[in-house]
């Protein structure tokens, strides 16, 4: 019996659709702005997913008005309403730091046939 | 003390608050504790519960202490310890102490044996500085000058290099974020000393709150 799993499990949301690094997603991130909730969409390619239960992470990239943007978000995290799988994309990395490297076309990650 | 209670150090993970915000925690596992014997004013001169806590073997446990047990008539446990109290007339022998004596926003010191470290050196021990890698320095990791030349001695408590770890440390004021009396659980914001499985003495924090 691990107790620290089940400490966690209890957090952990099973409607986690399956994605991968590789992956455009769009993210619902639920934002509070004067008392007021509203939802605000990230979308990107998924670089990184880092750790694991409840402590797992997922980094996104985009490019916004010509700046890259990389956000990380905890993938159980209460505060993300939904994250919704837009593209699959065929790379041969876990980790796609090398997308830092490069603008423009190159940046773009194949889609996977399936 | 107002109370306190005997527990193992499981690990630490992360939870979600209700803003959904990551709060780091410690999970302890704080199965009840028994009351084995009573020491009074009157007969030992202070006031204080001797408690047993953990599983074990019966054949494990010899008899100087299996008869302090016997004479409480509860079962052989792994740990007996004693701790103060104030009022030791709430106590009854045999009655069992579980988690539940705390709740979550209460704040908790936590003492447990630290990791041992073995032997280290003056920067790992007491964050001395380390002296200049390169241009031919020689001197890396030593300990510096130990004194004035005058008292052709070295003062006592000088700083030097030896054994780091392995003795007992309190962390004040930690907040308890969860307990879960059914699991025996309570969850600890913030780190605790010792390695997993070792055991811990949570009491209620002698920090003034308020």
């Amino acid at each position: 019996m691990d107790l620290i799993k089940m400490v966690e499990m209890e957090q952990m949301k099973k409607d986690i659709p399956d994605f991968k690094p590789g992956d455009t997603v769009r993210v619902s991130v639920k934002v509070v702005e004067g008392g007021r909730e509203r939802i605000q969409n990230f979308e990107g390619i998924v670089i990184k997913r880092n750790g694991g239960g409840l402590k797992e992470t997922f980094t996104v990239r985009r490019i916004s008005y010509g700046v890259g943007v990389e956000r990380t978000f905890p993938v159980h995290s209460p505060r993300i309403d939904q994250i919704k799988v837009v593209r699959y994309g065929r790379v041969r990395r876990a980790k796609l730091y090398y997308l830092r490297d490069r603008i423009g076309k190159a940046t773009k990650v194949k889609e996977k046939r399936r | 003390m107002e109370k306190a209670i005997l527990a193992t150090k499981i690990g630490m993970t992360q939870i979600f608050d209700e803003n959904g915000e990551v709060i780091p925690v410690t999970v302890v596992e704080a199965k009840p504790c028994v009351v084995v014997q009573k020491k009074l004013e009157e007969t030992d001169g202070y006031k204080a519960i001797k408690v047993g806590y953990g599983e074990v073997k019966p054949n494990k446990v010899n008899k100087p202490i299996k008869g302090q047990f016997d004479k409480a008539k509860v079962s052989p446990r792994k740990y007996l310890r004693e701790f103060r109290v104030d009022d030791v007339d709430k106590y009854e022998i045999g009655q069992e102490i579980k988690v539940d004596i705390f709740k979550p926003g209460e704040r908790v010191d936590v003492s447990g044996i630290s990791k041992g470290k073995g032997f280290a050196g003056a920067i790992k021990r007491w964050n001395f500085n380390r002296g200049p890698m390169g241009h031919g320095s020689m001197y890396h990791r030593r300990p510096g000058s130990l004194g004035a030349t005058d008292p052709a001695r070295v003062f006592k408590g000088r700083k030097l290099p030896g054994r780091m770890g392995g003795k007992k440390v309190t962390v004040q004021n930690l907040e308890v974020v969860k307990v879960d009396p059914e699991k025996n659980l309570m969850l600890i914001k913030g780190a605790v000393p010792g390695a997993k499985k070792a055991l811990l003495l949570i009491k209620n924090t002698v920090k003034n709150n308020k």
